[in-house]
């Protein structure tokens, strides 16, 4: 139950970081010549790094706990069938 | 391996936890900054990415010539993990693109052929899923083909002019960045290593199921 | 070795002899490649006329689409009459009926593109006969590198289910990189002044994929259609 609460919450965080990357905020240029207002520099530029770096290393922990959860739940109906199997088997 | 589980598990559980501080003590690199980070987690995904083909390949040829069955559980596992650490490269590499490149995707010589790396073994696993009795086999030959287009990846980067980096960075880092990375590397490989050995144990233990129900019906 | 070719041979003539009676997968693949090219034609339209760089991109996708078509309908010939089983049978090398099916697919396609490349050629006035050899070079080895994993995969999956679906998923991937090649060489020919040298770089990349597809496929033929 906790390990769930937490994958959500990691992919909750996941589109938040995405939608932030797309919107520049305001930052002072570097070193320039002429005054040039923010919106005039290259879209590369205004992009922050941060949250494209968080989206990447979330997406990492979020992909590898949701394939560790996959395989819990797999090994757990497993165990089950096992378990109503070897009842089955009659007793030698 | 059953004894070197646990302690390999908390290893890798320790490596992961570090991992944040390790990368943050990295040096920036010059033109990309912050961004560049992402490296030590791509990369590394990218070369499990690339080992587990081989494994899935060596595997199912192993199970084709030879009908092991314990070499197509292995090919099974190696499969699916084949798929998840090129999930992570395809989405943190665009991640990285759309800061470096300034689009999200190209389709040049290295993204394409990685692209069609991992669909081949997801049709693999697709196979296996759908293609009724029979169908380890047809993905075992699959495996074969996907294992043979690793080397085409990889070498495509240094032959065709693209925006990806060629595969001499890895190996002119500097020196504080070399740290960083095989520290990443090191934790992918043991991370590696357990979710192989428990996805394997996972269809071993189909097997038996499947053993046990068969006698049972008889 | 020569008993091996002998074979191949016999499979290849027994195909093309069934087919030549009804004729009915020759046509059927050609008209459905044709209508490839003319859809394409009619979807890529700008002011009224054909786009005349996608020459090159459509002639390959109807090859590989049509060629997709034509090996489920010969499999599918395969399963019905049971003559599959039957060939697996016979004591011969394994190997020599997969060479003898991949000639027989082989020979359909060149009868496909032999329509399709005037067919191209007259819709988006490519210069299809400026440099002949290199194109025809660039259609075989192309052609050899799609059919080797086709035939390779099409005999599997003769006893699969959802076969029809399968063909497409599993060849894809595999042959796209064969595509890809194709479509740059055959571009490079179809430019205004032909540029030879880079048609070569990239018939020389078909020649080796043909390799590597053609050894796999044999390595792997025997154990995969065995019980």
């Amino acid at each position: 139950m906790k390990r769930l609460v937490l994958v959500i919450a990691l992919i909750a965080l996941l589109p938040g970081a995405i939608v932030h990357a797309q919107q520049p905020p305001p930052q002072p240029p570097t070193a320039q010549e002429d005054f040039v207002p923010v919106s005039a520099l290259p879209q590369a530029e205004q992009l922050p790094a941060a949250p494209l770096l968080i989206a990447a290393y979330a997406f990492v922990w979020v992909a590898l706990m949701m394939y560790v959860w996959s395989l819990w739940r797999r090994m757990a109906r497993l165990e089950r069938d096992l378990a109503d199997l070897q009842r089955r088997v009659p007793k030698p | 391996m059953s004894r070197l589980f646990v302690p390999l598990l908390l290893l890798a559980a320790a490596l992961f936890a570090a991992a944040p501080f390790v990368v943050a003590n990295a040096p920036f690199e010059e033109t990309m900054g912050l961004v560049q980070k992402i490296f030590y987690y791509h990369v590394p995904s990218a070369m499990m990415m690339f080992v587990s083909a081989f494994v899935c390949g060596i595997a199912s040829a192993i199970y084709l010539f030879r009908r092991s069955a314990a070499a197509d559980r292995v090919a099974q596992a190696a499969g699916e993990l084949v798929v998840l650490f090129g999930l992570i490269v395809l989405v943190t590499g665009p991640l990285w693109a759309r800061k470096a490149w300034g689009v999200w995707w190209e389709w040049d010589a290295r993204l394409t052929s990685s692209l069609l790396l991992w669909m081949i073994f997801l049709a693999y696993l697709l196979v296996r899923r759908f293609g009724g009795p029979g169908s380890e086999k047809l993905a075992g030959a699959m495996a074969l083909f996907g294992m043979a287009n690793v080397p085409f990846v990889y070498v495509s980067v240094n032959y065709w002019r693209t925006l990806h980096p060629k595969t001499s960075v890895v190996m002119t880092l500097a020196p504080g960045m070399r740290a960083a990375f095989w520290f990443s590397v090191a934790a992918f490989v043991i991370l590696y290593v357990l979710l192989l050995t428990l996805r394997k144990r996972l269809e071993d233990r189909q097997a038996t199921v499947e053993q046990i129900y068969l006698a049972i019906e008889e | 070795m020569t008993q091996f070719l002998r074979v191949a041979w016999v499979v290849m003539r027994k195909d093309l002899t069934i087919e030549m009676r009804s004729r009915e997968i020759v046509y059927t693949t050609v008209f459905f490649a044709a209508s490839c090219v003319l859809v394409f034609a009619f979807a890529l339209v700008r002011e009224g006329r054909p786009l005349e760089d996608a020459a090159a991109g459509i002639l390959w996708i109807s090859i590989a689409f049509a060629g997709t078509l034509g090996l489920g309908r010969t499999f599918e010939r395969e399963r019905h009459t049971e003559t599959l089983r039957a060939l697996m049978l016979a004591p011969s090398d394994r190997p020599a009926i997969y060479v003898g099916k991949l000639l027989g697919m082989l020979v359909l396609l060149a009868i496909v593109e032999a329509v399709l490349v005037p067919m191209v050629g007259l819709l988006f006035h490519a210069p299809v006969f400026a440099r002949p050899l290199w194109l025809a070079a660039l259609l075989a080895a192309g052609t050899l590198g799609f059919a080797s994993v086709g035939t390779l995969f099409a005999a599997m999956l003769v006893r699969a289910r959802s076969r029809d679906v399968l063909l497409p998923v599993l060849l894809y991937p595999i042959t796209i990189p064969v595509i890809i090649a194709g479509v740059r060489g055959t571009a490079a020919l179809f430019q205004a002044t032909p540029d030879e040298p880079m048609a070569r770089f990239w018939a020389a990349l078909l020649v080796f994929f043909d390799v590597v597809f053609v050894t796999l496929s044999l390595w792997t033929f025997e154990p995969l259609m065995t019980e």
